[in-house]
C-alpha cells in the first residue's frame, strides 16, 4: 500500500532523515518509535507534504502513486491524513463547518457528489456514535479553548468523517491523561480497518497497550535501526533507547526475537 | 496615554503617481453664464461654490454656509499625521461638481460593459437585475427598479419617514436641514470636512419622527434606487425621541466612478431613547495590483447621542479605496447613551488605510465598545486610530477596546495607535490588542485536510472577523464575507 524507498529528507538545509525504507501493507498499522530527535515526525510532516520539509533523495508512493510530485491538500484528496502533534487552533471557523468543507473538496476533487448539510448532519451522527463521543465539539470553533484531550478527540473524529486510507498519527498519547488515552485509542482501534493502513508514531510503549501494531520499527537517526512485532515495543520500554547510541542493534533484535 | 505598536516596516510601498490621473477633462461649456453645462470647470473658489449653489437652486443661507466653509477650508492646511503616503493633490486641478451623465452618454446594455467587471459580480453573487445598474447602464435598460422603489416609498410614507437625497431635502424640508446640518460636525472640524461642507454635491437625508421604528432596513431601498452621488456626499439622519432606524450604505459590488477624490461627510443626530444604526460596505476602487490609480476616500463620520439613553453604532466593512481615512465616531453626550463601533477594514496590494474611531464620553453613565479588525495582505498598511476621552463630568464611563490585526505574507504591515484620554477618576478602560500572522501552521492544517489554499485563507480571515460580521444584517453579512474573499484573491502563494 505505502512503500517508502531510501528516503531523505532535510529540514533547514540540514539532514533528519537518512535513507528510511518502509513498507506498510493494506489495513496494517504500524507503530513507528525512536528517541526524540530521530526523525519521527518528520517523516509524518514529509508523508503528508508539509513546506520546509525537503525530500533530497528516494520515493514515497502509495498505490504506485508517487505521493512526492502532490500538493499537500491533493495527497489528503489522495487518502492521507495527519493526526497533528499540535492540532491547529482557528478561531471564528467552526468546527462542524470546517470540517463539511474539507469532506467536499475531497469529494469534490475524487469527483464524488458534495454533501449538503442535512447528509452531512447524518453522517456526523454517525460516526459520533461509532467513537461514543459527545457532539459538544461540533458547536465550537476549530480546536479553538479545547484542552489537551479534546483536541486529539478532535483530530480522531475528524480522521472518522475524512475516512483516509492511510492515517499517521503523530504523537496521538502526547499531553493526555490515562483516561483521555483511553478515549482517543478505543477511537482509533473502531477506526481500524480493512482498507486503512496507520502509521502510529509514539515515543511511549504505553499507546501501543491500546492500540496494537501489527509491525513496530524502531528509528534512530534517521533510518530504521529495528523491526519487529507489537512484542519489541515492550521490550524497548524495558531497555531504553541507550542502546541505539552504542550501536547494539543486534543486541536489541535478539531481545526481540527471543 | 499614547502608545504607538508598529510590526513589520513596510517594504517600500511606493505609490506611483496617481496625480496624473487627476481629473482634468476637457470642458465644453464656460464658467459661471452657463448654469445648464454638465460639469463646473476645474478649480476651487467662491465663483465655484457660488455656482454649485445657483445649479442647486439652494437658499441664501445654505450658500452662505457653503462660502463660510470654502473661507475656513482656504486657511487650514492638508492634515498629514495619519500612517499614510499620499502624494499631494491639487485641488484646483479637480472639477468640483458634475452632474449625473445622460442615458445616451451610458453603456446601453450589459453587452458594453467591461467583462471583469461583470465576472467580479458573478463571484460576488450580484442578482443580474442589480448588475446593470452597478455598471452604470442606462437608467432604461435597467428593469423593475422602479415599481420596487416606489412600494418602498410608500412604505415609508405611511410611518412618517423622510427618506430622499440630500437635494430634495433642502428643497421640501429647509428647516429640518437648517437646524441639524453641521450641528455634528462643523464646518471647521477639520481639512476635509471643511471642504466637503463647501461643495457636497447630494447624499442622503433621513428623518424618523418620535417614537417610530423605522419599517424597513433602509438598505434596500438605497440600493435599487442609488443615483451617482458624487465625491462630496453629504448624509443626515436624524432620529427623533425613541425611535429607531437602520441604514446601510454603499454596496459589495465594485462601483464604477470616475472620481478619485472622496470626501463625505456623515452626521447622525440620536434623541432621547433612540437608536441608529449605520452599516458601511465600502468597495470603491483600490486601485491595480501595482497600486496604480484607486479611490482617495477621506471621510468623517460622527454620531451625536444628544438625547439621554440613545445608542448609535457604526458598523463598517472597508476593503476598497487606494487610500482610506475615516474614523466613525460618537459624541456620548446624554447620560446613560451607548457607543458602538465594529470595524474590518482590509488592505491588499499598495492599498492603504488609516481608520478607527473616537469615543468622546461627556455624559454620566455612558458606555463605548470599539471591536476593530485589521487584516494587510500583499503590500498593503492598516493602520488602527482611535481615540477614548472622558471629560471631566462623565461619571462612570465605561470603555471596551479590542483591536486585532492579521498579516498576510510577509510584505505588508499593521500599526495601532490608541489614544486615551481620561478626565475623571471614576472611568474605566479597557484596551485588548493582538497581531497575528496567518500561520503557516493554521494553512498547512487547511491544507492537510483536502481545502484549497485560497479557501482556507478565505476561511481563516472570515473567523477573524466574526464579532463584526454579527453586527451586519444578514444578507449584508453573507455579501461581506464573499467580498472578502474577492479582495483577498492572490493574496497568498
Amino acid at each position: 500500500m505505502l512503500k517508502i524507498k531510501n528516503l531523505h529528507a532535510t529540514v533547514d538545509g540540514k539532514p533528519i532523515l537518512k535513507g528510511l525504507s518502509l513498507e506498510v501493507g493494506r489495513g496494517e498499522i504500524h507503530a513507528i518509535m525512536g528517541p526524540n530527535g530521530s526523525g519521527k515526525s518528520t517523516l509524518a510532516n514529509v508523508i503528508a507534504g508539509r513546506d520546509g520539509y525537503e525530500v533530497t533523495e528516494g520515493s514515497v508512493e502509495m498505490d504506485g502513486q508517487n505521493l512526492l510530485e502532490l500538493e499537500p491538500e491533493e495527497r489528503a484528496h489522495a487518502g492521507v491524513f495527519l493526526a497533528f502533534q499540535y492540532p491547529v487552533e482557528i478561531p471564528g471557523v467552526n468546527n462542524t463547518y470546517f470540517l463539511r468543507a474539507a469532506l467536499n473538496a475531497q469529494r469534490k476533487a475524487r469527483g464524488e457528489p458534495e454533501l449538503d448539510s442535512m447528509e452531512f448532519l447524518k453522517l456526523v451522527r454517525e460516526k459520533l456514535e461509532i467513537l461514543h463521543i459527545e457532539d459538544d465539539l461540533l458547536h465550537r470553533a476549530v480546536n479553538d479553548g479545547f484542552s489537551g484531550g479534546e483536541k486529539k478527540r478532535n483530530e480522531i473524529f475528524q480522521m472518522a468523517v475524512l475516512e483516509p486510507r492511510l492515517a499517521i498519527l503523530d504523537e496521538t498519547d502526547s499531553g493526555l491523561d490515562i483516561d483521555a488515552l483511553k478515549l482517543v485509542s478505543d477511537g482509533v482501534n473502531r477506526l481500524r480497518s480493512e482498507d486503512r493502513s496507520m502509521i502510529v508514531v509514539t515515543h511511549y510503549q504505553r499507546l501501543l497497550d491500546h492500540i496494537v501494531p501489527d509491525a513496530v520499527h524502531v528509528l534512530s537517526d534517521g533510518k530504521i535501526a529495528a523491526s519487529g512485532g507489537a512484542d519489541l515495543a515492550r521490550k524497548l520500554e524495558d531497555q531504553g533507547y541507550a542502546w541505539l547510541e552504542s550501536g547494539g542493534i543486534e543486541a536489541v533484535e535478539q531481545a526481540a526475537s527471543a | 496615554m499614547t502608545t504607538e505598536i508598529e510590526l513589520q516596516a513596510p517594504a517600500g510601498a511606493a505609490e506611483d503617481s496617481v496625480v496624473d490621473d487627476f481629473v482634468s477633462r476637457k470642458y465644453r461649456h464656460g464658467f459661471v453664464t452657463d448654469i445648464e453645462s454638465e460639469s463646473a470647470p476645474p478649480g476651487l473658489n467662491e465663483d465655484t461654490v457660488r455656482w454649485i449653489s445657483a445649479r442647486k437652486k439652494e437658499p441664501a443661507w445654505l450658500l452662505e454656509w457653503r462660502l463660510k466653509a470654502l473661507q475656513q477650508w482656504q486657511k487650514m492646511p492638508q492634515p498629514d499625521w495619519a500612517h499614510l503616503q499620499i502624494d499631494p493633490i491639487d485641488f484646483q486641478a479637480i472639477s468640483y461638481f458634475s452632474a449625473p451623465k445622460s442615458d445616451k452618454d451610458r453603456p446601453q446594455s450589459l453587452d458594453e460593459v467591461d467583462p471583469k467587471l461583470l465576472e467580479t459580480y458573478d463571484k460576488l453573487g450580484v442578482p443580474l437585475h442589480e448588475r446593470a445598474r452597478l455598471a452604470g447602464v442606462a437608467v432604461d435598460a435597467v428593469f423593475d427598479s422602479v415599481s420596487v422603489g416606489t412600494t418602498f416609498k410608500k412604505e415609508l410614507k405611511e410611518a412618517g419617514v423622510i427618506f430622499c437625497s440630500f437635494s430634495e431635502a433642502v428643497q421640501d424640508y429647509p428647516e429640518l436641514v437648517r437646524k441639524y446640518l453641521g450641528s455634528v460636525v462643523p464646518t471647521r472640524d477639520n481639512y476635509f470636512a471643511a471642504l466637503n461642507s463647501a461643495v457636497f454635491s447630494d447624499g442622503s437625508f433621513v428623518f424618523v419622527p418620535k417614537g417610530v421604528r423605522c419599517p424597513m432596513e433602509l438598505s434596500t431601498y438605497f440600493r435599487i434606487n442609488a443615483a451617482e452621488t458624487g465625491q462630496f456626499e453629504r448624509t443626515l439622519v436624524i432620529a427623533e425621541d425613541a425611535s429607531y432606524v437602520s441604514y446601510l450604505e454603499g454596496c459589495t459590488a465594485p462601483m464604477r466612478d470616475e472620481n478619485q477624490l472622496h470626501a463625505a461627510v456623515v452626521e447622525l443626530v440620536a434623541l432621547e431613547d433612540a437608536e441608529i444604526k449605520y452599516s458601511t460596505v465600502q468597495n470603491w476602487y483600490p486601485g491595480d495590483e501595482n497600486g496604480q490609480g484607486g479611490i482617495y476616500n477621506f471621510v468623517t463620520k460622527r454620531g451625536d447621542c444628544r438625547g439621554d439613553r440613545s445608542r448609535i453604532s457604526w458598523t463598517q466593512v472597508e476593503t476598497g479605496s487606494a487610500i482610506t481615512w475615516k474614523y466613525p465616531s460618537c459624541v456620548l453626550r446624554g447620560d446613560d447613551t451607548r457607543g458602538e463601533f465594529y470595524s474590518v477594514a482590509l488592505t491588499n496590494n499598495y492599498q492603504q488605510a488609516d481608520t478607527g474611531t473616537k469615543m468622546i464620553h461627556l455624559g454620566k453613565n455612558t458606555r463605548s465598545k470599539i471591536i476593530s479588525k485589521g487584516i494587510s495582505a500583499g503590500h498593503g498598511q492598516n493602520s488602527y486610530r482611535g481615540l477614548v476621552k472622558v471629560g471631566q463630568k462623565a461619571d462612570n464611563a465605561r470603555n471596551f477596546t479590542q483591536c486585532d490585526s492579521m498579516l498576510i505574507g510577509k510584505k505588508c504591515g499593521a500599526h495601532t495607535f490608541p489614544y486615551i484620554e481620561v478626565g475623571n477618576r471614576t472611568a474605566k478602560i479597557e484596551h485588548e490588542a493582538t497581531t497575528s500572522r496567518i500561520g503557516e501552521d493554521q494553512l498547512f492544517y487547511c491544507l492537510q485536510r483536502g481545502i484549497s489554499e485560497e479557501d482556507a485563507v478565505s476561511m481563516i480571515v472570515d473567523g477573524f472577523c466574526k464579532q463584526v460580521f454579527r453586527e451586519l444584517p444578514m444578507e449584508f453579512a453573507v455579501e461581506a464575507k464573499a467580498l472578502l474573499e474577492v479582495s483577498l484573491e492572490g493574496a497568498v502563494g
